[in-house]
């Protein structure tokens, strides 16, 4: 897993046996004692606190996989079930619900910040790309799991997405059925469901696996995006990197346990209360906020597989983005004008989000949604095809400093 | 390095904020328009220590006994479920709601259907603490043509189904004018529910005057508890949770300022 050389050594008679056979224990060794840049900030501590989200959303799976009952007869009313008459069924069905929000969050804020400092760039592409398969895994995972309770919400948000595979020319139609087991959405539909979402976390445990042996290869970028140069730039991952790994995990399950106990349906709809009706379509059928920027773009323009394939390219787009920058410089905080773009694409992101929720003719400030959601999702695009290609071959970058050593003891701005 | 805690945490509440401004949009939009204006009640499960009002929760059963379990059904609960912790007829004494005579009784007010275990003929009985709040129509069609065409909701998760939750069924049950008993502005229009309370509909044990007012709030907070009968419990593991995690992230954060005493980043 390591990138830098071993300085394990095995101590006892059994340690020693392992070693020659089996050195898993060297690898845990040198995963702990990995040189990680010294200049880190909080931004950096999100890759542990999705490792822990993903641990807990298989565990409380596991046990609500239990007592759920996959039927459309019976899906509603064992969620029911759980959350009444299972032990502590009150806290792991919340806890499940909120925490796949809770992942969202963090994902989100650990996708932006390997954007404004450059993560993606070599050579870490592979890193970044990982990335964003584990994040196209998610959305599906999430989109699967939102299924399962049987709501209205559930069944509808099932419906409208796997209409978009309907929208595909010639075979859409018996792809989509291929896909739902049927004619609609339905008992197989929610059974194939069910076994899909119980088995996309296991792909996305092994792809992180992947993820995070590439970043170990690489070496992990830092804030001034400069590699270490020497012994001065890192520090040992323990205890230096855990102890502030654990105290940025304590805040996020602060938080965490704030929309837990106190506002658990919050995130969530007040319609998926109501059991899945097929005869009865809700008036107003939005995915779960962590997609809302995607419906935005989806519904921005006027045809349905223009929009479905525009939807699919604001995820593509990420893919080529290490080749789309051309700058050499990783960090945002050496790029001043690039750096304005950035945050101008932060709060394009923020405003997809927004219109996601709101319909197409609802008027905000004297203008309809769809045309906030077509300026923003115009804005997307144009910042990953237009303005990095272009500023990174136009910008004057500001001086780096020599080592992160140097800039840490204060000679660049941050 | 100050700076950029502080901007990790305002980031943090920002799209925690963010995330809370999309969901109430999204449950906004699913409101319909109307000039009615809702009144916002202050509920005795409000806030973080909030608890259920017990008697009004008692005069709320009766409220639901007598005038909606003649349409609607709470067919997610069991009689039992009104002896829980935290529940209406709780009494600590019977840590099995089945044992607790006042559950018992209740549930012997009403009538299940059964199989004779000797004859396996279909019988009528009547309820043990055990069973569920049994069906009142035969099916969703019967439900329906027997109300205007539009089966009755259950309402043992309608305090969650509805955007606005009790301050919305609050509101909806004294809404009617009596002029246009078909019509509510808090449903948004025409419904097929008539009023369904009117002054001393029932008559309160506990003397309380049975105004529609006092029906309807002691209704909902009894259907708030149907929909959420752990939330006293919740709320009280996390309190103790987060006094928890607040002790340990003091602590976390002086084990990682004495690792990095040494180091300047």
């Amino acid at each position: 897993m390591s990138g830098h050389p071993s300085t394990y050594e095995p101590k006892n008679g059994f340690t020693k046996w392992m070693d020659q056979r089996l050195p898993i224990i060297r690898m845990g060794a040198d995963f702990m004692t990995y040189p990680s840049p010294r200049n880190l900030n909080y931004w950096y501590t999100f890759g542990g606190i999705l490792t822990l989200c993903l641990v807990a959303q298989i565990i409380t799976g596991i046990i609500l996989a239990m007592h759920y009952t996959p039927s459309v007869d019976a899906a509603f009313e064992s969620v029911q079930r759980i959350k009444r008459d299972v032990p502590f069924g009150w806290l792991l069905q919340p806890m499940h619900a909120v925490g796949a929000s809770m992942f969202f969050f963090a994902v989100y804020i650990h996708m932006f910040r390997g954007l404004y400092y450059g993560s993606y760039k070599a050579p870490r592409e592979m890193v970044w790309i990982l990335g964003c398969v584990i994040y196209l895994v998610m959305m599906a995972t999430g989109f699967l799991g939102y299924t399962l309770p049987w709501g209205q919400m559930s069944f509808w948000g099932a419906t409208v997405i796997t209409g978009f595979f309907g929208a595909i020319p010639v075979v859409g139609e018996s792809v989509q059925q291929w896909l739902l087991g049927g004619y609609a959405v339905d008992n197989a539909t929610l059974n194939r469901f069910f076994s899909l979402h119980y088995l996309l976390p296991f792909v996305i445990a092994a792809i992180v696996g992947l993820h995070v042996w590439a970043m170990h290869h690489a070496g992990q970028n830092n804030p001034v995006g400069i590699e270490p140069k020497s012994k001065e730039d890192t520090l040992s991952f323990h205890p230096y990197y855990t102890a502030k790994d654990f105290f940025a995990i304590c805040i996020f399950l602060l938080i965490f346990a704030y929309f837990l106990f106190y506002y658990p349906d919050s995130l969530g709809h007040a319609d998926n209360y109501i059991e899945a009706d097929a005869l009865e379509t809700p008036a107003h059928i939005v995915p779960e906020w962590y997609f809302l920027p995607f419906y935005a773009i989806l519904r921005a323009v006027p045809s349905k597989l223009l929009g479905i394939l525009l939807m699919f390219a604001a995820v593509a787009v990420l893919f080529i983005l290490p080749w789309l920058d051309t700058s050499k410089v990783r960090s945002m905080r050496f790029r001043p004008v690039t750096k304005l773009w950035f945050i101008l694409f932060v709060i394009a992101c923020f405003v997809l989000g927004w219109h996601g929720a709101l319909s197409p003719d609802d008027p905000v400030m004297g203008v309809k949604s769809v045309w906030w959601s077509r300026a923003a999702t115009l804005y997307y695009f144009s910042f990953f095809l237009i303005i990095l290609p272009v500023m990174g071959l136009i910008e004057t970058p500001k001086d780096r400093p020599d080592s992160i050593t140097k800039s840490v003891l204060g000679e660049a701005s941050s | 390095m100050k700076t950029s805690i502080k901007t990790a945490i305002i980031g943090a509440f920002t799209l925690i904020g963010a995330a809370f401004a999309g969901t109430t949009i999204a449950n906004a939009a699913g409101d319909s328009e109307s000039d009615y204006e809702m009144k916002h009640i202050h509920w005795h499960f409000d806030g973080f220590r909030g608890t259920y009002d017990r008697a009004a929760m008692q005069r709320g059963y009766q409220v639901y006994k007598e005038v909606c379990a003649s349409c609607h059904q709470l067919k997610f609960m069991s009689f039992r479920h009104l002896g829980d912790k935290g529940g209406p007829f709780y009494d600590e004494h019977f840590k099995n709601p089945s044992d607790n005579p006042v559950v018992k009784g209740l549930a012997g007010d009403w009538e299940v259907t059964d199989i004779d275990l000797d004859t396996g003929e279909e019988i009528t009985r009547k309820a043990i603490p055990s069973d569920n709040f049994p069906a009142i129509y035969s099916n969703k069609i019967a439900a329906a043509a027997s109300n205007n065409g539009k089966a009755p909701p259950d309402l043992s998760v309608i305090v969650k189904a509805r955007s606005g939750g009790a301050d919305y069924i609050y509101n909806l049950l004294v809404a009617y004018d009596e002029e246009h008993p078909t019509e509510n502005p808090v449903f948004g229009g025409q419904i097929a529910m008539a009023a369904p309370l009117y002054e001393d509909a029932v008559e309160y044990a506990d003397g309380t005057p049975a105004t529609v007012d006092q029906m309807a709030k002691d209704v909902t907070e009894f259907l708030a508890w149907a929909a959420d009968p752990k939330m006293e419990q919740r709320k009280s593991l996390g309190l103790a949770v987060m006094i928890y995690l607040l002790i340990l992230t003091i602590l976390a954060w002086f084990t990682y300022k004495q690792v990095w005493r040494n180091v300047k980043h």
